[in-house]
């Protein structure tokens, strides 16, 4: 059988020149998926995107050749390209919150295209939206249009994303990251539903994402990337189970989760942080209900939780940022004010906070050296030399050369950034630092260096960590004891070995289970075994 | 919704009552006497003193506020104090040759800045978008005054196209009013046009870098629906905003252009009443220009309260 799509020698050049994608050859064969794979930067995007003739931020195709079914995207005028996209061949974006139009009615968006490039009429449009909308299993389809994509969930608008791209009946669909910002619990439904729905009308995909798992689930071949080329290409089984090359093994040996050893039984000392019947409000939202917890010196205690489940907010109220409305939070045995603004500088010293995102939390008109140097000045009034000497021993603990010290953030990669980061919570000389997703934004390679080192400095100055975090891949490896949180409450709590063991708590399980495994046969194993107990 | 629009109406209230008591304050301030104005250089202390009882000019001020106040929200602008007619039937006449200066204007420069601001953000970086920027900066730098008298020497002294008094008088056909008012009036497009052209041009433009934009595009829509369909109605609420702005600089700041083309409007007679010390006029005159002003930008805020589809449909 022909292909749907190929490409030739593909290369994509960024406006300053430089080629994001150098040499890519890919071949689609009708109602198959291809997996694209590689860490942020490897061009996975842009490939998706070349491949609908489309450069994003002034990026142009500069070589190579795109043909869907036969006919050449790079030879035709824009007209030519203008009539293939959205008629054969669809994009659905990593967040339909921001791929939607705010202004217009979900409906309207969907059936725009089939009926802008004249594959149907209102009525056929209209049928084949609703039977979409009842295939992805959304609520009240034949109402559901009628809602602005303000007024539902991001599952539900994520899902409708994947109508809208079906609205003409696509030969290709390109899945860029479709499931990255959604909650695993949420994922897993909407992975069953993009399989089945690709099955069903037999519609070829590429699959784009950097987590193994999940396109272990959906694709029939993968192609790894990096850095704008590929690096390795196969059938999904060959390239999980057999990787070729070195920087596959080291993808598929990270997302196993055997780089970072188990939790040994430490020792630990006393208790540092006792917060107890916690509760706060926002507006008059109750946030956080009731909440108990503990955590030692030397200690590691994860928050995990779905997005809206409370654990930054609890973060945020041990901090002082967001005041609590009844309870205690003590620290070291003396009771901390519910405010920041009235605890005295030596509390606001000894909790730090790193922050999920490091490009926002850095100063960009500062260098490093004084981001670094900034506590060490405001806690300790050093100046001057003891002060460069303070931050070149940082330097060296977080595993920066010296020169990054005159470096502004922005010349610094995401990795480098959360040094950084973690550098200025340790120029405080904290006893407690509160991460807060610090590796949630990171490449899955970069995120394992920084735990490690997170790691490496609680053994050597016997820091105790807050982890706040959905990723229960890390809790497993990190953490001493977990506290699972739902809507604002705790679910329960406990040493993570007994928390990740069965017999497990309803809600704790169906996190455990819905987090993606390598296995090509998770998702059935899940999904049926689901049926199984709903039954 | 419905409560978020009550809430801007009626700050838009309480904004014109603090206008009303600083317009009724800063004419306290205005050197001079009205009653020495009147009788002129030879008047006895005693008349002077007479004139002042009988204009309630020797009230405490605050009294003279609320009755001026009480009579304006009622519709009495209160009497000239030079010509000793009705404030009302001196001011509307004016206040409408003002507004239909303004009018002649807008429906000119509005339309015209908003499709070039269009063009400009649809060719970013273009040759149109930068020749058009580099007009536009030219026209917002030149002064109105210079402006009305470059065109008065090329349009004309130079060619005799147009009067260069825009004379008008009751009774006068539409044609000859439309020959009359051109010049002023494109003058005022001139000064106005470049402001919104540029601000619909980065609405737009800070609109077409968002993900939905590349959405539509992604859909295989064609750029013109693109910008109209999906770009524009997320871009309103601004233009809208730069546009109810401008159409109040048309009404409130004419009087340079009035002055200069000798136009019998609003600005004008204020100018004058100032110069003759005829408070209330002064007063009346300031009072429909904070108006004026206060009600459109409110309707702007409104449009984009009602544009909002967050507030318009609500989860």
């Amino acid at each position: 059988m022909s292909n749907v799509l190929t490409i030739r020698g593909l290369k994509v050049a960024a406006p300053n020149g430089n080629l994001l994608v150098d040499g890519i050859d890919l071949d689609l064969a009708p109602g198959e998926v291809l997996g694209l794979i590689g860490e942020s930067g490897a061009g996975k995007s842009t490939i998706g995107l070349a491949a609908m003739g489309y450069g994003r931020g002034g990026c142009r195709i500069v070589g190579g050749t795109i043909e869907i079914g036969g006919t050449s995207l790079m030879e035709g005028n824009r007209a030519t390209r203008e009539k293939m996209r959205g008629a054969r061949i669809a994009y659905v974006a990593q967040s339909a919150a921001a791929a939607f139009n705010p202004a217009i009615r979900i409906g309207e968006q969907i059936v725009e295209g089939a009926l802008y490039h004249g594959k149907m009429n209102r009525q056929e449009a209209e049928a084949w939206k609703l039977e979409l909308l009842k295939t992805l299993q959304l609520p009240n389809p034949e109402t559901f249009g009628e809602r602005y994509p303000h007024q539902v969930s991001g599952g539900q608008l994520q899902r409708a994303m994947v109508a809208m791209a079906m609205s003409c009946r696509p030969d290709i669909i390109v899945l860029d990251e479709p499931t990255t910002a959604l909650d695993v619990t949420t994922q897993i439904e909407v992975l069953a539903l993009l399989r089945s729905l690709i099955q069903r009308y037999n519609t070829s995909a590429l699959y784009i994402t950097h987590d193994l798992a999940v396109v272990a689930q959906i694709a029939n071949r993968i192609m790894v990337l990096r850095h704008g080329k590929m690096v390795e290409e196969g059938t999904a089984e060959q390239v999980l189970e057999t990787p070729r090359q070195d920087y596959t093994r080291m993808l598929v040996a990270e997302r196993q989760g055997n780089l970072v050893g188990e939790t040994a039984n430490r020792q630990l000392g006393d208790v540092l942080l006792d917060v107890s019947g916690v509760h706060a409000y926002y507006g008059k939202t109750p946030v956080l209900d009731d909440i108990s917890c503990n955590l030692r010196r030397g200690e590691t205690l994860a928050v995990v939780g779905e997005s809206g489940s409370g654990k930054s907010t609890l973060a945020r109220a041990i901090a002082g940022l967001l005041p609590t409305s009844a309870g205690m939070i003590s620290f070291d045995g003396r009771r901390l004010d519910r405010s920041y603004k009235s605890r005295s500088r030596e509390e606001l010293r000894r909790i730090q906070l790193v922050y999920q995102l490091p490009d926002v939390a850095l100063n960009p008109r500062q260098t490093v050296g004084e981001i670094i140097g900034r506590p060490m000045k405001f806690y300790f009034g050093m100046h001057d030399v003891p002060k460069q000497k303070e931050v070149s021993r940082l330097l060296d603990l977080i595993g920066l050369p010296q020169d990054f010290a005159s470096r502004l953030p922005g010349a610094l990669s995401g990795g480098q950034k959360q040094r950084v980061c973690i550098a200025r919570a340790l120029a405080a000389k904290p006893d407690l630092i509160i991460c807060d997703e610090v590796t949630s934004a990171l490449d899955p390679l970069v995120a394992e260096d920084i735990l490690k080192l997170l790691k490496s400095l609680q053994q050597e100055l016997g820091l105790s960590y807050l982890f706040i975090t959905h990723d229960l891949g890390v809790v497993r490896r990190l953490a001493d004891r977990t506290l699972v949180m739902q809507r604002g409450k705790i679910v329960e709590q406990g040493p993570t070995a007994e928390i990740f063991q069965p017999p497990f708590h309803p809600y704790t399980e169906e996190l455990v289970t819905s987090v993606p495994e390598l296995r090509r046969d998770w998702l059935d194993t899940v999904l049926a075994k689901r049926q199984q107990a709903t039954a | 919704m419905i409560q978020l629009i009550l809430k801007r109406v009626a700050l838009g209230i309480l904004t014109l009552l603090l206008v009303s008591a600083l317009i009724f304050a800063g004419t306290q301030l205005l050197p001079g006497d009205v009653a020495s104005a009147i009788l002129g250089q030879n008047a006895t202390p005693e008349s002077l003193a007479a004139l002042r009882q009988d204009l309630g000019l020797d009230l405490p001020a605050w009294q003279r506020y609320f009755s001026w106040l009480h009579g304006f929200v009622t519709g009495d602008l209160g009497m000239s104090l030079a010509n000793r007619q009705p404030v009302a039937d001196l001011l509307w006449p004016r206040f409408g040759n003002t507004m239909a200066l303004a009018a002649y204007a807008a429906i000119v420069s509005v339309p015209i800045a908003v499709l070039l601001g269009l063009a400009a953000a649809v060719r970013r970086g273009g040759v149109f978008d930068r020749g058009i920027n580099i007009v536009a900066l030219a026209f917002v730098s030149l002064p109105e005054y210079f402006l009305g008298l470059l065109l008065i020497l090329f349009l004309s002294v130079q060619f005799n196209l147009l009067p260069s008094l825009a004379d008008t008088y009751s009774g006068m056909s539409f044609g000859d009013w439309l020959r009359a008012t051109t010049l002023p009036a494109l003058t005022l497009v001139l000064v106005t046009v470049a402001q919104m052209m540029r601000m619909t041009r980065t609405a737009v433009l800070s609109v077409m870098d968002q993900a939905y934009v590349e959405t539509a595009f992604l859909k295989g829509l064609r750029t013109k629906r693109v910008v109209l369909r999906h770009a524009l109605p997320n871009a309103a609420a601004p233009i809208v905003n730069v546009v109810a702005f401008n159409i109040a600089y048309l009404i409130t700041g004419v009087v340079l252009v009035e002055a200069i083309f000798n136009y019998n409007g609003l600005g004008r007679f204020m100018v004058d009443a100032v110069a003759k010390r005829d408070l209330p006029l002064v007063q009346a005159a300031a009072m429909v220009f904070g108006a004026a002003y206060v009600i459109l930008n409110s309707i702007a805020d409104i449009a984009a309260i009602a544009l909002n589809p967050r507030l318009r449909h609500p989860r």
